[in-house]
């Protein structure tokens, strides 16, 4: 069988995706048992996972184009960003005259600007297939176009890595401008509903937390489908010898391009699928410390495993979520110090403690 | 390729791109015999001339030694007949309709020329039988690679050269874990996958013992004729005992040919003597 197939060596990814679906089953379950009972699981946990979720598919994406094609991407932040803002457009569109200003076609913040009409780029999100391919289609496309421009040029290393901070660093700035029509440096928030359910009713979180973990699992068997394959080795070929590879009469700047491409596409899902849950997506989302955070989640957990990342992002960010809470001058400090001893100690991250060692 | 004739392309309307674009080089033309020519190359990296007007043509079937002391150039040579530099002037064709100058690594290498490294390159993460894999002839698209299959005839053919270059016992293993002379043998058994009309070779026995060192002799030996070899080495008694009595061999020096003849004529050449032989 295909699932067969391309899991039957990957002992994490099983584990992995056994866990998520035992999660889709329980987490309905635990939210509605009695807030009293010792099981209960707050709907408040319950997006928190959720959350979480789709920074660990924002991970899988990083650990396709660095763990396993050697691309240090330190720019994801941008398309899950943009994925992130197609959806919370589609959700300002869903607002219709409930915002203040009670303006059944413009968002509060045009109506603030004192803007007339829909800028064009607006038209088309209160469709949510419309936004669904929106999400997907922005970060490939800019993918694709960033992609073609470096990778043919053969910029790679850290100079690919410096543009590619240069790129979430651009967007950044241009998305706090007002002129650009996305909210500017408040974003996009105060959504009400996705399809017609109320964000804030329990059934709408749960159905985003399944969703989050569907995606999560789906994501996962498709970078495993393509990296168990003869592409995936092409890959791995590439990260290692990319000269080599070339000589042997492969197209390194086209297995490139199409990976980098997937991945942000990737990327740009989990972002769609965080902005519901946290409520917001501002220009803070293209902070390219944010990109830098996610090669470290995956570093932590281990590269060119796909679960690893899983791992890196939910340990790092539950870390995060306890830091911040409690001693939050200390967690830039701890994250800095997990990443240096996890470098110099566990080159092959939390994960690595597991697996077997390889001989290389 | 520089970022701005990229950018040119991407803004061009009816550009197509060459990924989209058929693959196809001309067919190859072997009607005079000469499966290389290189005429007139030059090329200097910062004003020092490291290739100096050669002159080279192969022969279709024909297996060439050719040495010459270090720095001599053998290895840009390689560099220039694969497309990793570029001359400055002069032409390299294959056959007699493939301009090679025209064209990338990865479009040279689909046209039939593969390439062993001087120092040995394999893809080590990847186990012995994946490497070979890799280097496997077919193509090379990127939908085509996702897709493809290992099919029963190409297993064979895979078991029979890792017969071949002595690693049988090993397919699984990791070509990192290899030993060096090991490796050497995998990177030959890649460019056997790789079924290319134009091998080159740059310094095969570096690093083998004397037995391992006959053993290539034989393969290469036995693999002139269906394609045509270029063997660059250091190592004497292993030109002596490739190029035999009646093969080609070349003096490269400084950058251009200083004698081309059998063994026996060159060893006697009195400039080769002088800069070579007779160190
Ligand atoms: N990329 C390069 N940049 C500068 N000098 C180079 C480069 N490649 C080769 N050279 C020089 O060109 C000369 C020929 O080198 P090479 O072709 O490697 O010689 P060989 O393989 O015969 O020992 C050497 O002096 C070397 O230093
Ligand atoms: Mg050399």
């Amino acid at each position: 069988m295909f699932l067969w197939r391309i899991m039957k060596d990957d002992r994490g990814g099983q584990i992995l995706l056994a866990l998520l679906a035992l999660s889709i089953v329980l987490v309905p379950i635990l939210n509605s048992l009695p807030p009293d009972s010792a099981l209960y699981l707050p709907t408040y946990t319950v997006t928190l996972i959720g959350k979480y979720l789709t920074l660990a598919l924002l991970a899988v994406a990083v650990d396709l184009v660095w763990g396993y094609l050697g691309i240090l991407t330190l720019g994801h932040g941008a398309f899950f960003a943009l994925g992130g803002y197609a959806m919370g457009m589609y959700l300002m569109r869903q607002i219709g005259d409930r915002g203040v200003y009670g303006n059944p076609e413009l968002p509060d913040f045009m109506v603030f600007l004192n803007w007339q009409e829909l800028p064009w780029f607006w038209q088309g999100f209160d469709q949510f297939w419309f936004a669904a391919i929106m999400v997907m289609l922005a970060p490939g496309v800019l993918a694709f176009v960033f992609g073609a421009l470096a990778f043919r040029s053969r910029v790679s290393g850290v100079y690919l890595s410096i543009i590619t901070q240069a790129l979430t660093f651009a967007l950044m700035l241009a998305f706090y401008r007002n002129e650009m029509g996305f909210g500017g440096n408040n974003g996009l928030t105060d959504f009400k509903d996705l399809l017609g359910f109320s964000l804030q009713s329990d059934s709408t979180r749960i159905g985003l937390f399944i969703a989050s973990a569907l995606a999560l699992a789906f994501a996962y068997l498709l970078c495993r489908y393509l990296m168990q394959s003869r592409l995936g080795r092409v890959c791995v070929a590439v990260r290692d010898a990319e000269s080599r590879a070339r000589f042997m009469g492969y197209r390194v700047e086209n297995v490139k391009l199409w990976i980098f491409t997937i991945s942000a596409m990737i990327a740009g899902v989990a972002g769609a699928l965080y902005v519901p849950q946290v409520g917001i997506i501002n220009p803070n989302e293209f902070s390219p410390l944010n990109s830098i955070e996610v090669v470290v989640w995956v570093a932590v957990g281990g590269r060119a495993t796909l679960y690893g990342a899983v791992v890196g992002a939910l340990v790092i960010n539950y870390a995060k979520s306890y830091f911040t809470a409690e001693l939050p001058d200390i967690w830039l400090f701890a994250l800095g110090g997990l990443f240096v001893l996890v470098t110099l100690l566990l080159p092959r991250g939390i994960t690595g403690l597991l697996r077997p060692k390889e001989a290389v | 390729m520089s970022l701005q004739s990229t950018m040119a392309e991407v803004l061009d309307r009816d550009h197509v791109f060459s990924f989209m674009a058929p693959q196809s080089a001309a067919n190859l033309n072997v009607e005079k015999n000469v499966l290389l020519y290189l005429e007139g190359i030059s090329v200097s990296f910062d004003g020092f001339k490291a290739i100096n007007d050669l002159n080279l043509y192969i022969n279709d079937g024909e297996l060439r030694c050719i040495i010459g002391p270090n720095g001599a150039g053998k290895t840009t040579m390689m560099d220039i007949i694969t497309g990793k530099t570029r001359p400055d002037s002069g032409a390299a064709w294959f056959g007699q309709t493939i301009n090679l100058l025209d064209m990338d690594e990865p479009a040279i290498a689909q046209a039939g020329i593969g390439r062993k490294f001087q120092k040995p390159t394999v893809f080590e993460y990847l186990t012995v039988f994946e490497n070979l894999e890799l280097a496997m002839a077919g193509d090379r698209a990127v939908l085509r690679i996702l897709g493809a299959r290992i099919s029963g005839e190409q297993r064979d053919r895979l078991d029979e050269v890792i017969d071949l270059i002595g690693l049988k016992e090993l397919p699984q293993m990791r070509a990192g874990s290899l030993s060096h002379g090991q490796k050497q043998w995998l990177e030959i058994g890649m460019l056997l996958m790789q079924q290319p009309r134009l091998l080159l070779v740059d310094e095969p026995v570096a690093g083998m013992t004397h037995q391992e060192m006959d053993r290539t002799a034989e393969l290469l030996t036995s693999l002139a004729g269906k394609h045509s070899v270029v063997v660059v080495e250091h190592d004497m008694d292993f030109v002596r005992s490739l190029a035999g009595k009646d093969r080609t061999v070349t003096v490269l020096h400084q950058g251009s040919v200083l004698a081309e003849g059998r063994m026996e004529q060159v060893q006697n050449n009195r400039k080769v003597v002088e800069v070579y032989l007779g160190e």
